[in-house]
């Protein structure tokens, strides 16, 4: 514990702007991933442990197109979008075949997917660290000072990028015919079905929309961090963390669980830098024996 | 009062064990390759990881996806107690190596108890996440430990294996006839175990849901008999792969530790007693010959298991002897 140092850091001002920026985009960029997984979740009733692997194709579909064509936007897109294609076939062509199978069967059908995953990618670009795909030309200026506390702009970007997906994510959610019957399907779909939904395009959709937000998020993260294979395992943990915390298959629960882990890993790393992984386990072990539900999921 | 050994069949399987022992002792004088030798014993030590948590599997229905933790308990209790000086304080010499594996399967078990009495109060998936977030942050404290446990590094430096009973651990052929007898052992008992009432208590929580709470049935006190008992097999598993490596590692707590059993009991078959020990064979056998020819043994693992999930749908003893039955 270096609480000398955590105390001092709640005392200063550009320490506590700081961290707390960082633990923002830490916990926006979570979201991104995590909402994903909660929303498959919460309409397939599937837990999708390939959720991270479908991260780390993200970020190499960016890279590709990032040394191919130069253009960041494209190639965020691009990645996210390509991910998307990479889900729907997975979806189609396995998942679909254990929606009624055992929970032990879904998992390991999963896990074989992030074992093939890993090491294909291995196969395509290689064993090594590919570097980050690099901040766009817009970003390369110098960071922002508010009273003494050093923030990126492209950590605002980022911060305003998932902003804004949230948003949409709710509005798509509460405000639109897909999202009512994208609902309806959570609760009932079998009543769905019987006034003629087709509810094998609803779940297939979903989880597209779930496998472009995890691939969104590992497309933005190729431009922070180095590439390998194997990268998605430790966001495939932090998303069931928020999945758990928030309450599965709740999207404003995992908003609200993604900001907490997220300030948990910024202000953790000043307090106590070997246990910050501890730290998140134990506010999740807490949740699940006092709320097992989550913050905001409904008791069953 | 619950009942925990069952006899009918006792003298039967015990001659069953005895002899599986004495045939393992002749393969290793008629097939002199230690390779062969290593791979039978890692056969027994993650056969009874697999075979302990296919209590909660198999027979309970509890998808427990944090076993490992258990597993890594034993293990550093093992190097830790014989890297500390109680050894040379109380002059324990020969007796130590007895008292570090018994004092593993104790830390372990009481371990599970904590563990257990707070995790069986959930059920499903709540339950698997609550596992699987305990062992992550027993994980996290063994790596925030680095005076006690080396950290990220693992314990190093190794221990004293000193000789007792005339067996001495560090001759190769001490170390396997050892093992492997102390598993068939444990195995041996296991099977009691299951075949007990309290066995078939289990099954019947399994399978019928809120019914046997409704008929007087204590299912919550079951529940943790059968976690503590899973976690203490794993401990000693866990003790003995310490044992064999002379060390105990991080990763042993780690996540995808406890996905290896989860395979192994998908390879082999849940519903036949000794299906994850088959399932831990096909698992050694497969790492040994991927891992001599490619680097890429994820990727066969995970198309092996992708036909065990789509393909067979069940362990291969399951499968095997769904064929006999319906001839």
């Amino acid at each position: 514990m270096e609480l000398v140092s955590f105390l001092e850091c709640l005392t200063s001002a550009s320490c506590l702007i700081s961290q707390t920026a960082g633990g923002l985009k830490i916990g926006m960029l979570l979201f991104l991933v995590a909402s994903g997984l909660t929303l498959v979740f919460g309409v397939l009733g599937v837990i999708n442990f390939a959720h991270g692997a479908l991260y780390m194709l993200g970020a190499y579909f960016s890279w590709q197109v990032m040394n191919s064509t130069g253009h960041f936007g494209l190639s965020v897109l691009l990645g996210a979008l390509g991910v998307s294609v990479v889900g729907l076939l997975f979806e189609r062509g396995l998942l679909n075949k254990v929606y009624n199978a055992e929970l032990l069967i879904q998992i390991l059908l999963c896990y074989s997917i992030v074992l093939i995953l890993d090491d294909l990618v291995m196969i395509i670009w290689g064993d090594e660290f590919l570097s980050s795909i690099g901040v766009p030309e817009i970003f390369q200026i110098p960071p922002i000072f508010v009273l003494d506390a050093i923030i990126p702009p492209f950590h605002i970007a980022i911060i305003s990028i998932s902003l804004l997906l949230a948003l949409l994510l709710w509005f798509l959610m509460t405000k639109t015919r897909f999202g009512h019957l994208v609902r309806a399907a959570a609760v009932n779909p079998n009543m769905l079905e019987a006034l003629g939904i087709n509810t094998t395009i609803i779940r297939a959709s979903v989880f597209v929309l779930g496998s472009f937000l995890a691939g969104l998020g590992g497309a933005l993260a190729s431009s922070m961090g180095s590439i390998v294979s194997g990268m998605g395992n430790s966001i495939l943990i932090e998303s069931f963390i928020v999945t758990v915390i928030g309450g599965m298959g709740s999207i404003g629960g995992a908003f609200l669980a993604s900001l907490i882990i997220g300030m948990a890993r910024s202000f953790g790393a000043v307090a106590m830098p070997l246990f910050t992984d501890g730290l998140m386990f134990l506010i999740m072990v807490l949740v699940l024996i006092l709320r097992p539900q989550g913050l905001m999921g409904e008791k069953k | 009062m619950i009942t925990f050994f069952k006899s009918d069949n006792f003298y039967r399987d015990a001659s069953f064990a005895f002899t599986t022992w004495i045939s393992l002792i002749c393969v290793y004088f008629l097939i002199p390759d230690p390779g062969i030798h290593d791979i039978i014993q890692k056969v027994f030590i993650l056969g009874l990881f697999a075979l302990s948590l296919n209590i909660l599997i198999g027979y309970l229905g509890l998808i427990a996806f944090g076993h490992a933790a258990f597993f890594a308990a034993g293990a550093y209790t093992l190097g830790l107690f014989l890297q500390s000086d109680l050894i040379i304080n109380y002059n324990l010499g020969p007796y130590s190596i007895p008292i570090a594996i018994l004092l593993s399967i104790l830390i372990s078990a009481l371990l599970a108890t904590i563990i257990g009495a707070i995790c069986i109060r959930l059920k499903d998936i709540y339950f698997s996440f609550l596992t699987l977030a305990f062992q992550m942050f027993i994980y996290s404290i063994i790596l925030a430990l680095v005076n006690i446990t080396g950290g990220d590094q693992g314990l190093m430096g190794g221990f004293p294996k000193p000789p007792f009973l005339g067996i001495d651990l560090g001759k190769p052929f001490d170390f396997y006839a050892f093992t492997i007898f102390i598993s068939i052992l444990v195995i041996l008992m296991l099977r009691q175990l299951i075949e007990s009432p309290f066995g078939y208590g289990l099954r019947m929580i399994r399978d019928n849901g809120e019914r046997p709470a409704a008929l007087g049935f204590n299912t919550q006190n079951h529940k943790l008999i059968a976690f503590i008992i899973a976690g203490a097999i794993a401990g000693l598993a866990g003790s003995l792969q310490a044992l064999l490596d002379v060390g105990a590692y991080p990763e042993w707590a780690f996540w995808s530790k406890s996905a290896e059993p989860l395979f192994m009991i998908l390879l082999g078959g849940m519903n036949t007693f000794l299906g994850p020990l088959m399932g831990a064979l096909i698992f050694e056998i497969l790492n040994d010959f991927v891992t001599a020819n490619t680097r890429y043994y994820g990727l066969v693992l995970g198309l092996v298991i992708l036909v065990f999930v789509l393909g067979f749908k069940r362990g291969l003893l399951d499968w095997l002897i769904m064929k006999i039955e319906r001839k």
